[in-house]
């Protein structure tokens, strides 16, 4: 279970959270949604200690995060970065086994393009990729990569920032179904943050909004449409007028 | 006033910190240097770049620098009669000081850019935080191999300036000026010592220790954005600049003071 009290973080003058308290239960999909700017992506980084937070703690398992040992700790994630973030001078195989090649999971080369090649092949694409360059890919195929690069070491964890931005609707849904098949299958705890209520739809057990640095709303994805907050209305439902201001 | 006062303690300030942000991280690329893990391939990859691919504008540079000194030198002497020492101030001019600041100037531009804009342009697109989630620390696996190759390849590179720099000379002196080749070198070969050849070597590795760090550094630092990148490109470039021409005016007072 990964537990956040009242976290807090700022940059400059910013107070982007704001006292968040958050609970995502072991084996669960949550869904973070939230306007842009909201932290969304600033409470990713605190879980995963890319960014302290100013004040509270973050626990995972009863672990907490400042204190856990780094290489371990992180060994238990997976992460699918927005843009994917595949590393440009490495060629595709490389990028999804780049765990299995170096640190305490390293495997021998050829074991490790063996599970590149299986989890490309899981997530959709074919062998003949492993070999050529991430630039040489779609913006929808280096999103799979990025899916087969998070899930490459079997994470307990995994964590999805805006999975479908960019992406055209039919490689929306089956960048959709392919985290709700993968998450499921593995067993693994999901915190995805996004824009698109498709995906929320498609992916979550359980959303939680993010709303003027705090946890405005949450529960489970069959109750939000029902559920009497006027901002998480507003929002899941895109009208452009109501509690939230729209920045014009 | 007070708002005068208060605009240079700010300016003073902000310098200070800086200055204490680059301390910090060159301690921190040092210490990486005693722990594991070490990222040979990245290493090894990075001797090429900085190496390999820079031997020819490191030749070119030191060849014309080399015979426009001849030019000079014999120009210059003519008015003093003193034309027969041509070969003797190429040799020293290049090894004591051409050579290794024109190495350190070209390899901060060719070498310090591309570190700091491959560093930036990574930053910006995730690939940092991408890295750190790997359990791969982004000061071992992208700063170490850089620096530590720089700094170990620029020796070579300055010694190879050194010697096509000489030849640049011999090669206008012989041809055009009327020199006899074989004087020119046993002038050139006599008059050089080891402590001439061991500073140009020194300050290649002080030198290429800094272009490399300028490159990490304002690469790691770079603010968001096709601005931020450029912003950090160019920073990178003039402070490398600069601290090599710093470097090499207290190196020389080092090995040449007496």
């Amino acid at each position: 279970m990964i537990t956040l009290s009242d976290v807090h973080k700022k940059f400059g003058d910013n107070a982007v959270l704001r006292g968040v308290n958050l609970h995502v239960p072991k084996g669960s999909s949550m869904v973070v949604i939230g306007g842009s700017g909201t932290g969304k992506s600033v409470l990713i980084k605190s879980i995963l200690g890319l960014a302290s937070p100013d004040a509270g703690t973050i626990s995972v398992d009863g672990t907490d995060v400042a204190t856990a040992d780094r290489d371990a700790f992180l060994a238990r994630f997976g992460m699918l970065f927005q843009g994917a973030a595949l590393f440009d001078s490495l060629p595709v195989w490389q990028n999804v086994a780049f765990r299995l090649l170096r640190g305490s999971l390293k495997r021998s080369k050829a074991e490790a393009r063996d599970i590149a090649i299986d989890k490309l092949r899981r997530v959709g694409l074919t062998p003949d990729v492993a070999d050529r360059l991430p630039a040489e890919l779609s913006g929808g195929m280096q999103k799979r990569v990025g899916l087969a690069r998070a899930i490459a070491a079997e994470p307990e964890i995994i964590f999805f920032d805006e999975p479908t931005t960019g992406l055209d609707p039919i490689m929306a849904g089956v960048i959709n179904d392919l985290i709700r098949e993968i998450v499921s299958e593995m067993g693994a705890t999901a915190i995805t943050i996004t824009h698109d209520m498709g995906s929320v739809r498609a992916i979550a057990d359980d959303i939680a909004m993010l709303h003027a640095g705090k946890i405005r709303w949450t529960g489970a994805v069959d109750q939000m449409d029902a559920s009497g907050d006027p901002y998480l209305d507003q929002f899941i439902n895109g009208r452009a007028t109501g509690p939230i201001e729209a920045v014009r | 006033m007070i708002g005068a006062f208060a605009s240079i303690g700010a300016g003073a300030l902000a310098a200070l910190a800086a200055l204490g942000r680059l301390a910090i991280f060159t301690g921190q690329t040092v210490s990486h240097l005693f722990r594991p893990p070490f990222y040979g391939r990245e290493f090894g990859a990075a001797l090429i770049q900085i190496g390999y691919f820079s031997l020819p504008v490191v030749g070119l540079t030191a060849l014309f620098t080399g015979g426009a000194l001849a030019l000079q030198i014999y120009a210059g002497g003519a008015r003093f009669s003193a034309e027969a020492v041509v070969p003797q101030i190429v040799a020293i001019g290049m090894v004591r000081e051409l050579g290794p600041v024109l190495v350190g100037l070209m390899i901060a531009a060719r070498v310090t850019s591309s570190i700091a804009a491959e560093i930036a342009t990574m930053k910006v697109t995730e690939q940092i935080d991408a890295l750190v989630t790997l359990s791969t620390n982004p000061m071992k696996y992208l700063t170490l191999p850089r620096v530590l190759a720089a700094t170990l390849v620029m020796p070579g590179l300055v010694a190879v300036g050194d010697i096509i720099g000489i030849y640049g000379g011999f090669l206008v002196s012989t041809e055009r000026l009327g020199f006899n080749a074989a004087a020119y070198l046993h002038n050139t070969a006599d008059f050089l010592t080891a402590t001439d050849i061991l500073s140009s070597l020194v300050k290649g590795a002080v030198f290429g220790f800094i272009a490399a760090l300028m490159g990490c550094y304002y690469g790691m630092h770079s603010d968001r954005g096709a601005m931020g990148v450029g912003r950090a490109t160019k920073s990178s470039v003039q402070a490398a600049a600069i601290l090599i021409l710093i470097a090499n005016f207290l190196l020389t007072g080092v090995f040449f003071s007496a």
